[in-house]
């Protein structure tokens, strides 16, 4: 793990930086440790032609891990936090670690969160969904009683609005993790909400409903009604098994392609209203600030992103030239990703990547771009296309519009600079 | 394998198809092939499935406590900036500061009028909410932070009325908040929130052939690093693994 560790390895911590000065830590931070020897070398008494110990003993029976986890060598596969970002755990976010995945679906554990009040212990068997409001029947619903409704099960990616949004005014952290791990892919088992509201019927001027958390911020989002008749779940189970409690157990909300604060997790009530609430989540935050200071308020739908996975600052090239496979996500929260492009030289030239494995709806899609890299220091890009004709802007193209203030929805090109040892940086350029 | 009765692999072996038999639901779900799954089909249903059973007023009540622009959810009490002093500076400013500026990294709630086009804009309650309903549902909702649901409705309105006042919204310290008086309060930024228009403003990113050649004369080169800011997690830091 050490050694996997020492890409990102930098020569002085945040607080030595931050005495050192900026000067002093910008020159510092180059003459950075080279990347590590690949693993390779391994352990004498476990190769060829020695037979190791996993090939001659027996090994944990079954139900020994009832549950079963990840092998301890990859106990480096975590969600990680930016401790500076906010004042609390509890009120925080975490990231997917995007560069050890592979494939479109995230595994349960380590879906990034993002909780406002902590994680709240639902009780299944005290949880309760109330629908009332502008209906002819507001109505309890217990657990069991969604459970026993026809469900569906649908792949789709889930991205926090504010994803990528520490590099608005320039390459700020080094992985992509970090700066494109607020977003997950797993697929969901639950109630379609248009069932659910004609349980409750609804009036002829229901318009919006309230989306309220059983958490402690009892977050709340208001929601165009035609959304969640369009394609709006009550979901209830992530991968075929139940919800994790920091994805919202035992039930939330899941809105294909929209900002993933929408997707209300513990979801205790739903309210039907013939207006907007202005709530706090879509008035101080989620709104979109520009630079002539007026701000875009309800910008639900994620715009088409994509980004390079591997190799990438936390995940570098571990061999010197040669065949080399470029991997990567992509996403649209209009439809489907139609096309991929990756540049090697910094957005000069483009080539179609390859596309593996399903191209679902408002899903991550992986991409895989396969070269003999020469050696030489690249600046890799990929840029993603949906099926409305929608092409994932450059940081430039997309700051001519917004500014730099807005926080969320950016979804500009990523640059990776791969230098000759393999290390790769988290760049931006002209 | 060689041990497990063979009339018991059969056995399972037909559970499933039991289990298809004895499903006859009053719904139709549409066929799907395999390489249609994800197409958009929903059950339909042929009638009210009649589940879930009627909520009781009590529990609405308990329960509904939103708050919108109008007024609607406003509950009924009342509170003045003075007594909200009191309630905020034992309450609140631990984290939001005395006078609204932020302790730390917890958000901040007064300042920053007319920073909103520059370089560094504060979205305050007072330079950047559009409406007064907001901070009223959202203190009712969830603060303080960790007890949520604790005010009363007086102390509600009162600490909404000296935050208010600490934004210069309010500036008479005996000033009275209540279902009535909220309907005087407009906050100054309310004019300038646009609903999303991107679909048209940035039409320039629905392209019909995005260059693919020499896209850019000249090789590109880096203008900014991430390292140069130095901000990213310690190495092998992360989440605590049980």
């Amino acid at each position: 793990m050490e050694e996997r560790e020492r890409g990102t390895a930098k020569p002085t911590s945040r607080r030595a930086f931050l005495r050192a000065g900026l000067a002093a830590g910008g020159a510092a931070a180059l003459t950075g440790e080279a990347v590590a020897a690949p693993k390779g070398a391994g352990n004498p008494a476990n190769l060829p032609p020695n037979v190791a110990d996993w090939s001659r003993m027996l090994g944990d029976g079954v139900a020994v891990r009832a549950y079963g986890k990840p092998s301890k060598h990859e106990a480096h596969v975590i969600r990680r936090d930016v401790e500076w970002l906010t004042a609390s755990r509890q009120s925080s976010v975490s990231f997917t670690p995007i560069h050890e995945l592979d494939g479109i679906i995230t595994p349960n554990g380590i879906c990034f969160e993002r909780h406002h009040a902590g994680i709240a212990e639902v009780d299944p068997n005290d949880y309760r969904l109330l629908l009332h409001g502008l209906v002819e029947r507001p109505l309890v619903f217990t657990l069991d009683d969604i459970k026993r409704m026809p469900r569906v099960n649908r792949a789709y990616f889930c991205e926090c609005a504010a994803n990528s949004g520490m590099e608005w005014r320039g390459a700020q952290l080094n992985g992509a993790q970090y700066t494109h791990g607020m977003v997950h892919c797993v697929m969901y088992t639950g109630v379609p909400l248009k069932a659910l509201l004609e349980e409750a019927g609804l009036r002829p001027n229901a318009k919006w409903l309230l989306l309220e958390g059983g958490d402690a911020a009892a977050m709340t989002r208001s929601l165009p009604l035609q959304k969640a008749l369009d394609d709006g779940l009550l979901a209830y189970r992530m991968n075929g098994e139940m919800l994790r409690p920091e994805n919202g157990y035992p039930a939330r909300i899941v809105l294909p392609g929209w900002e993933a604060n929408m997707w209300v997790k513990w979801i205790r009530r739903i309210e039907v209203g013939d207006e907007p609430w202005h709530h706090r989540e879509e008035t101080s935050k989620y709104t979109d600030l520009l630079e002539n200071g007026t701000a875009r308020r309800f910008t639900y739908v994620m715009d088409a992103k994509s980004v390079i996975t591997n190799p990438s600052p936390q995940a570098p090239l571990r061999h010197s030239s040669g065949f080399t496979v470029l991997s990567g996500l992509a996403w649209s929260g209009r439809g489907r990703i139609t096309r991929v492009d990756v540049s090697l030289d910094g957005g000069r030239n483009w080539r179609p990547a390859r596309i593996d494995g399903p191209v679902w709806d408002k899903a991550l899609t992986r991409f895989y771009y396969e070269f003999d890299w020469d050696g030489r220091e690249l600046l890799l890009q990929s840029r993603a296309i949906d099926e409305t004709g929608y092409v994932q802007p450059t940081k430039s193209e997309l700051r001519k519009y917004r500014g730099v203030n807005s926080v969320y929805h950016n979804n500009g090109v990523q640059t990776w600079q791969v230098h000759k040892n393999g290390e790769v940086e988290n760049v931006e350029v002209s | 394998m060689s041990r497990f009765p063979r009339a018991a692999i059969a056995a399972l072996a037909a559970m499933p198809i039991l289990g298809l038999a004895v499903v006859g639901p009053l719904w139709a779900q549409q066929k799907s092939t395999a390489s249609k799954a994800t197409a958009k089909q929903t059950p339909v249903a042929a009638k009210r499935l009649g589940i879930g059973r009627a909520a009781t007023p009590e529990e609405i009540a308990g329960w509904d406590i939103d708050i919108r622009p109008d007024g609607q959810g406003l509950p009924p009490g009342q509170g003045t900036v003075k007594q909200g002093e009191a309630i905020y500076l034992q309450q609140c400013a631990a984290c939001h500061g005395e006078f609204g500026e932020s302790a730390g990294r917890w958000p901040i709630l007064s300042g920053g009028n007319g920073s909103l086009a520059g370089h560094d804009p504060v979205k305050s309650i007072g330079s950047y909410w559009p409406y007064a309903s907001t901070l009223i549902d959202y203190i009712r909702r969830t603060m303080p932070f960790g007890n949520a649901q604790s005010l009363n409705n007086d102390e509600l309105y009162a600490v909404t009325a000296y935050i208010l006042y600490l934004n210069d919204i309010v500036t008479d310290e005996n000033f009275e908040l209540n279902a009535k008086t909220f309907r005087t309060i407009k906050l100054p930024n309310e004019p300038n929130f646009v609903d999303d228009d991107r679909e048209t403003t940035e039409k320039a990113f629905w392209r019909k052939d995005p260059c693919m050649t020499n896209c850019a004369p000249g090789a590109a080169t880096v203008t900014g690093r991430a390292r140069a800011i130095d901000v990213t997690p310690e190495t092998g830091k992360g989440a605590r693994v049980e």
